[in-house]
């Protein structure tokens, strides 16, 4: 990686952890409602392997925790936040909500609530592309607790029976909601569980995003060469509660504080600083700018968008005047 | 017009949408090597490759899904599940997916899947194949449901369905693929939403669906040889979104209503019906509607116990009946 793209990614995480901070107080603000899920602390995941991605390419498909990827993938965090405000100008038009974020013109293809439920639809993306004999692939991200869903076995499957191009990536956060996972899984390591199905794995480090980029270029190559499915395991940890009503009261404070030491944005910026890339004043400098950019330009445009008119309440339930409704156009 | 099997119509109906655009694909349980446990694409497989007609594992949820995500991409997926009996596995991916993803992304995505499935009471096949699910489809916003009656309806009505943008879930019936009708040479696209009149009348409206359309038809007979009453049969093969206007007109030309269902009766087409002749021409009415349904009990196996817990062209005259005081 280009030390220019070093410092591009930095300032990228930050402004992902910047962005969920800044929604945390939306929501006690009371300006963001219904579910909320965060990603402080695993920025890396979501930017290492994006930043391994083709991002005038590839598909991506997650779980509810999906404004940080949607952003790496090209969404305006602008409207990203309008859509958390419920507006008519977010991505989803107010209609989807923090779970449900969707850029399609990006190649975002969406959040999605059920647990699991991205499995089958990600290997469905890429069973399209295999047909117009595409070079793209499909990246699903999804928690470790998703891989006790039974889609998870059917879609790996059918994945690697018909040799699909999807990049299944675990961000193993080592807990699903309350539940550590050594209580609900009975093989921990997540990459292992799927040489059952005879897909290439590996796990890495989910807090070193160059770590994770280089993990995951050798995973896309594999997928994108038409190979079929790989799956990566990455060892992370969510700092806040699972969504924000969660006081994260079943975890231990040593265990927390284990983590926060291993920041993925903080060892990134060191080792900029260290090997000379970066001052301490540029990356403060760099933080200002975000924190102003946040404030003056997303929540602005959050909080000056318009509601959805009621009017419209019933659209996009069905196809607007889709002729084959009354039995086509030649009749 | 020629006359065809209810599958052989089905058949074709595949047959020529597959021809018709590449993006097309058939995919479920023995659809492939095996043509279909209905015959329903027998000679496809060789015809089209196992790339577009694809025998899929005996994974619900997770085929259905993957039909899904390909839609997104302009795939145009026919999915067939085996058994309706088994859709409650895949009913994850049809409500929570194909039925939402339009709304949720504020019309950025649509999933215009085709699955199809037949449902229905079969000869004593026990309770868990036995179900019949149309009503709890067409409870669900974002979803399409029709049910042929006919292999005319059957041919229509699924090549509509493949070139809708809507998910269209279409309620076929294990009795029923070997009936025999005229189906159009030419081609023809049914329509996705209406009814039609099956057989005019002008005393009282039987509403039926699918296999119910025809314990109508033999109760009309019934009733018109033996009571001088003239039934109007009318055919509701769209079920999401109900025909109102078509429910209303009917009951304002017979004032009288009885529906027909082959389901239990809670949460069904009778309850719905009623409820849209309540709401639309509540005042049109010479006699409270009936309607006439399964028991309320899962199917049992025994012959007589199955019988007897299944509606009939009988049941439907003994409401008339009832209704009339004859
Ligand atoms: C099918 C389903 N069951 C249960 C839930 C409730 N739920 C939401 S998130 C979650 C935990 C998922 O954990 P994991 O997959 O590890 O993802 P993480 O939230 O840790 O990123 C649960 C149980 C759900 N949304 N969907
Ligand atoms: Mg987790």
């Amino acid at each position: 990686m280009k030390v220019a793209d070093k410092k591009r990614l930095l300032r990228e995480m930050l402004f992902a952890r910047r962005f969920e901070e800044r929604c945390y107080e939306a929501y006690v603000e009371r300006n963001i409602g219904g579910f909320l899920h965060l990603y402080p602390g695993e920025e890396a995941c979501a930017h290492g392997v994006l930043e391994a991605a083709d991002a005038d390419k590839d598909y991506v498909i997650t779980s509810y925790r999906d404004h940080v990827h949607a952003i790496k993938w090209g969404a305006d965090p602008r409207k990203v936040m309008a859509e958390l405000y419920a507006k008519e100008t977010g991505v989803s038009k107010g209609r989807g909500g923090s779970m449900h974020i969707f850029d399609v013109k990006n190649r975002f293809m969406g959040g999605y609530a059920l647990v699991g439920g991205p499995f089958p639809l990600a290997a469905g993306i890429a069973k399209a592309i295999q047909m117009k004999k595409g070079e793209e692939i499909c990246i699903c991200f999804l928690g470790d607790a998703a891989n006790n869903q039974g889609t998870f076995h059917e879609s790996l499957n059918m994945a690697k029976l018909w040799n699909l191009p999807v990049f299944y990536v675990c961000e193993n956060n080592l807990y699903g909601i309350g539940t550590r996972i050594d209580r609900s899984t009975a093989v921990v390591e997540q990459y292992k569980r799927v040489s059952a199905y005879n897909i290439p794995s590996a796990q890495e480090d989910g807090q070193d995003v160059e770590k994770v980029y280089k993990a995951a270029g050798k995973a896309i190559k594999h997928v994108r060469s038409g190979k079929g499915p790989y799956f990566l395991e990455l060892m992370t940890y969510r700092y806040r509660g699972h969504s924000m009503s969660d006081s994260n009261a079943y975890r231990a404070r040593a265990e927390e504080r284990m983590w926060s030491k291993r920041d993925p944005i903080i060892m990134f910026r060191d080792r900029l600083i260290e090997d000379g890339h970066l001052t301490k004043e540029e990356y403060t400098d760099m933080d200002t700018d975000i924190l102003d950019e946040i404030e003056n330009e997303v929540i602005a445009f959050a909080n000056d968008s318009p509601e959805p008119p009621v009017s419209e309440v019933e659209r996009y339930v069905l196809a607007e005047n889709d002729p084959w409704v009354r039995g086509g156009v030649h009749k | 017009m020629t006359e065809i099997m209810f599958w052989e119509a089905v058949l074709r109906a595949h047959d020529e949408e597959l021809a018709n655009d590449p993006m097309v694909l058939v995919m479920g349980e023995d659809v492939g090597v095996v043509g279909g446990t209905y015959k329903a694409t027998l000679g496809l497989y060789d015809k089209y490759g196992e790339q577009r007609v694809i025998d899929t594992p005996i994974s619900e949820n997770g085929f259905t899904g993957l039909g899904i995500g390909a839609s997104f991409l302009g795939v145009r997926p026919i999915i067939e599940i085996m058994s309706v009996n088994f859709a409650w596995l895949a009913m994850d991916q049809m409500f929570n997916t194909a039925a939402k993803v339009r709304y949720m992304s504020g019309g950025q995505l649509e999933a215009p899947v085709v699955v199809r499935s037949p449902g229905g009471t079969a000869h004593q096949l026990g309770s868990q194949h036995s179900a019949r699910m149309e009503k709890v489809f067409m409870g669900i916003a974002g979803l399409r449901v029709v049910t042929p009656s006919s292999p005319r309806q059957a041919y229509g009505l699924l090549k509509s369905a493949v070139r809708c943008n809507d998910p269209v879930f279409i309620n076929e019936h294990e009795l029923m693929y070997n009936m025999k009708g005229e189906v159009p040479d030419e081609e023809y696209f049914h329509p996705l939403e209406g009814s039609e009149i099956a057989r005019p009348g002008r005393d009282v409206t039987l509403f039926g669906y699918n296999i119910s359309v025809h314990w109508c038809l033999q109760a009309a007979e019934l009733l018109s040889k033996h009571h001088g009453i003239e039934a109007e049969v009318v055919d509701l093969y769209a079920l999401s979104p109900l025909d109102r206007a078509g429910i209303r007109d009917s009951v304002t030309r017979t004032h009288r209503a009885v529906i027909v269902e082959e389901a239990e009766p809670m949460v069904g087409v009778g309850a719905e019906v009623m409820a849209i002749i309540n709401e639309e021409c509540f005042f049109e009415l010479d006699a409270a509607p009936l309607r006439v349904s399964a028991l309320n009990v899962p199917i049992p196996y025994n012959h007589a116990l199955e019988k007897t817990a299944l509606p009939d062209a009988n049941d439907v005259v003994e409401a008339v009946r009832t209704m009339f005081g004859v």
